[in-house]
């Protein structure tokens, strides 16, 4: 167990060291120098002042550098200031990282919550009506485009009903947590009911390939009662698959959802990361993209630490115990 | 039932019937939305239209472009003038002309902590300002522009300008910041200031405002909360709380609109034209909206080296082959005006008697037929070398309305024989590296914004064709030299006798309609989308924000 974890761990710190450079060479080959973005609107810079503010933000010093000064500074914890904001970097992504968690974790936890017991109903009786509405069910939530969802529940719980708010954080001035969650039941909705047909759709899969197989039979032979060989026998190694699947969309917790927070005017990572990028403001961009990329290891890592459990064939030791 | 659902959504908005009336808010809140979020709040270490518009609320310039154009004091007491002996010309030590300008600081003038606007203020920006390293993009306004200040007193001091330019009592730039809580940040690191100005580190400090409001609370991202200033010297603000929010999808904010949610959405950053057009269809009768036709000057921008467009007759064609009157009416509803000019017919230097060009498609085929491109192949004209009068347009992916607008060009262009492909790019890659390097094979639909009286020196002077040599400086994309033009734009600088002044606008204008660098097309007109409560909002069309005279602004009864 401690030689694997100290094996990805190392593994781990390649990527991420290989990520960040590769982060930063894309975002200098971008068309647009950040200091001449600047400049664009005062007709009256010239080339002398766009030359003292290329030294003043460092870009005059070549690439390779620039890339060695943050990666020595960020060892040392010092993660730089954002060009954009003006402010120091981890501040910056704190409170968009809190937000878009509390998104992207509710809405993960309801689909998950709704995908399990939809997707395993609907391998129970394949081809039923039930079956087949479910399907329909999650083939809608898939084909329809995030921002158009998002744009029909505005209009109708918050435009023609006025119900719940269209968008934002919370009430202005709001101190208690009860005050923002009407403000997250729109955006949380629209991304659950996009993701839930997803799911469901994994979740039938591998269940009906599951009870398809012999253990089932067999379990059913002994006399087993028919839930516990689905809930017990069946599910647990359907999982196996599903855990792989939530485990990638893990990273997407951190790196946020850009459609939903930009519809629902909702702070988060995603409008952060595109803001940063369109902005060429390499700090921020590199350290949250680190930190998604961070993140999408670390929910693999889950996963194989989640197929050991709810697989005893598989030990960390990499044979077969 | 998903896509019935939709469907009834749809025709609800479509027809109007959705949405119930928006709130009437508490008329002591006021709740702005806008499309964008200011990323810092220094007033000027980075342009934005967003900050421009919510600083304007909280402090203001000491002067500024009023909504007839007029310059106006807004800190100061009375705006310089050489009548009046506060304005005088001097010679630098270099033996150029200069001139000395006297201002007075409102004597009522206070931060939001309660300590008085002073001098020490003025020193202070000035000394920030010129700070190479302070990160100021406006460094040649305190560098360069202004060489020395002389302090009177507590109130009153003198800026001698290195050139004696007619426009010598404007310093609207000149932001000016409160020494007491700045300095220490600004000596102790002033590499760093931008980073760590308490504009930055302490945003609701209200001894940073001394405007009607001052900021009370920053949700970065999301919204802003201001409120009223104790200490604001002028007429009480109506609103004891003003919120701005920032949505940046543009269904969202009409939704938001739509919801009661936000009150107003302003022109500076708010919705495209085309989408109010189509929301006064459904909703207009509830809401006051207003289209201000400003200084947007939208046009193509032609690469003059092309050899085809080197030829102001087919420069000229191009123009007469649009019809621009019947665009307007068509895309805009005739509320964005056609552009005749470079100069906005608002504008107090604006001198009518230029060449204009009508839809003439008959003058066009001549124009082309004397310009060589004589034969029509498969509809498109061809000259004698065979060559096709093939050209390309190019502008922001992604703007709607920009796309339809091109789309149209091209029809009309195809139909004078003139074969035009359509290649966008995004705004970074345009404006950050394809204009700038004039990399755009021969034309460029975009805006130029400007402030009133602007003498469009980097536009049209010889000497700011961006190239390698000179580090790309300068906006003259086109290309564009004349002698003549360089002459003019040279003079409007400092001959400043009234009449004088007006002769050389007129010939800048005739001479830029006779060769047309470029081709005018609109003037862009900002929707603005207001409670029908509401009053006094009067949009400027210029750069400088409607927020300015938020102090007038008045809910009905």
């Amino acid at each position: 167990m401690t030689r694997f974890l100290a094996s990805r761990l190392l593994q781990a710190l390649v990527v991420l060291l290989l990520m960040s450079l590769a982060v930063t060479v894309l975002m200098t080959l971008m068309p647009g120098d950040p200091v001449d973005m600047m400049l664009a609107g005062n007709p009256r810079a010239t080339p002398a002042d766009a030359a003292r503010l290329k030294a003043l933000y460092g870009l005059d010093r070549p690439l390779l550098e620039r890339y060695w000064h943050w990666l020595t500074a960020a060892l040392a914890g010092d993660f730089g200031y954002s060009r954009l904001y003006a402010q120091p970097v981890l501040s910056i992504l704190g409170p968009r990282l809190g937000n878009t968690l509390l998104l992207l974790g509710l809405s993960m936890a309801l689909t998950l919550a709704v995908a399990l017991p939809l997707g395993v109903y609907a391998a129970r009786r394949p081809y039923s009506w039930a079956d087949n509405a479910i399907n329909l069910f999650c083939f809608a939530g898939i084909s329809v485009p995030a921002f158009w969802l998002a744009l029909l529940l505005i209009l109708l719980f918050a435009v023609e009903l006025q119900w719940l708010p269209a968008s934002g954080l919370g009430p202005v001035g709001s101190e208690g947590w009860w005050q923002r969650l009407p403000y997250l039941v729109l955006p949380v909705a629209s991304l659950t009911l996009a993701s839930i047909g997803g799911y469901t759709r994994y979740v039938r899969a591998a269940m009906l390939g599951e009870l398809r197989q012999d253990y089932i039979r067999t379990a059913r032979a002994k006399g087993l009662g028919e839930e516990r060989v689905v809930w017990r026998h069946a599910l647990r190694n359907a999982l196996i698959p599903i855990v792989t699947v939530v485990a990638l969309e893990f990273g997407a917790l951190f790196s946020g959802a850009l459609v939903t927070e930009t519809m629902f005017a909702w702070p988060g990572m995603g409008k952060l990361i595109y803001d940063s990028i369109m902005g060429n403001d390499l700090n921020v961009a590199l350290v949250a993209l680190l930190f998604a990329t961070l993140t999408t290891l670390v929910g693999n890592l889950l996963a194989d630490v989640a197929y050991v459990a709810l697989d005893p064939r598989i030990s960390f030791k990499g044979g077969e115990s | 039932m998903r896509n019935g659902l939709a469907a009834l959504l749809l025709a609800g908005l479509l027809t109007g019937t959705l949405g119930a009336p928006p709130a009437q808010a508490a008329k002591d809140e006021l709740t702005i939305g806008l499309t964008q979020f200011p990323s810092n709040w220094h007033p000027s270490v980075e342009a934005m239209s967003a900050k421009a518009y919510i600083l304007a609320m909280v402090r203001r310039p000491f002067t500024a472009y009023d909504a007839d154009w007029r310059l106006t004091c807004m800190l100061c007491t009375e705006l310089p003038s050489i009548e009046k002996g506060t304005a005088e010309y001097e010679t630098r030590p270099d033996g150029k002309k200069g001139i000395k300008v006297t201002y007075t600081i409102n004597p009522k003038a206070t931060w939001g902590d309660g300590k008085p606007v002073t001098t020490d203020d003025v020193l202070f920006t000035w000394t920030v300002g010129k700070h190479p390293q302070s990160g100021y993009a406006n460094f040649d306004l305190f560098a360069r522009d202004i060489v020395a200040i002389d302090v009177k007193d507590e109130r009153t001091f003198t800026i001698h300008r290195d050139k004696a330019v007619c426009t010598y009592a404007e310093i609207n730039d000149f932001e000016i910041l409160p020494a007491h809580l700045e300095r220490p940040v600004f000596e102790a690191d002033p590499a760093n200031y931008r980073t760590r100005s308490k504009y930055e580190t302490d945003t609701t400090n209200p001894g940073l405002y001394f405007g009607p409001y001052r900021i009370a609370q920053v949700e970065t991202g999301s919204h802003v909360v201001l409120e009223q200033n104790p200490t604001w010297w002028g007429p009480k603000p109506p609103f004891k709380r003003v919120v701005v929010r920032a949505i940046e999808n543009t269904s969202a904010l009409e939704a938001n609109l739509l919801a009661g949610q936000i009150d107003m959405v302003p022109g500076e950053t708010g919705l495209p034209l085309d989408q109010v057009l189509a929301f006064e269809k459904r909703h207009g009768s509830r809401y006051n909206i207003i289209y201000k036709p400003g200084l947007f000057f939208e046009h193509v921008e032609l690469n003059l080296d092309n050899p085809a467009l080197a030829d102001v007759r087919v420069r000229k064609a191009l123009l007469l082959s649009i019809d621009r009157q019947a665009i307007s009416k068509q895309l805009y509803e005739g509320r964005q005006p056609v552009a005749d000019n470079e100069i906005s017919p608002l504008d107090r230097v604006h001198v009518p008697g230029y060449p204009t060009y009508s839809y003439d498609p008959k003058e066009a085929a001549k124009l082309l037929d004397e310009a060589g491109w004589t034969e029509r192949r498969a509809g498109v004209r061809h000259n004698a070398k065979g060559e096709r009068l093939s050209l390309e347009i190019m502008t922001t992916a992604g703007n709607r309305s920009r796309e339809v607008l091109q789309q149209v060009l091209q029809a009309q262009w195809r139909q004078a024989g003139v074969e035009v492909r359509i290649v966008n790019e995004p705004p970074r890659v345009l404006f950050g590296d394809t204009l700038e390097k004039r990399r755009f094979k021969s034309m460029a639909l975009f805006a130029w914004v400007s402030a009133p009286e602007n003498i469009p020196r980097t536009i049209l002077h010889s000497s700011m064709i961006p190239s390698e040599a000179n580090n790309w400086a300068g906006q003259n994309y086109t290309g564009y030299k004349n002698p003549e033009m360089d002459k003019v734009l040279e003079d409007l600088e400092h001959v400043c006798e009234p009449d004088a002044n007006r002769a050389l606008w007129a010939k800048l204008q005739t001479i830029y309609a006779q060769d047309l660098p470029n081709l005018p097309l609109f003037f862009r007109a900002d929707p603005y989308i207001l409670p029908q409560w509401l009053d006094n909002v009067v949009p400027t069309g210029h750069l400088d924000s409607s927020t300015l005279w938020i102090e007038t602004w008045k809910p009905k009864g």
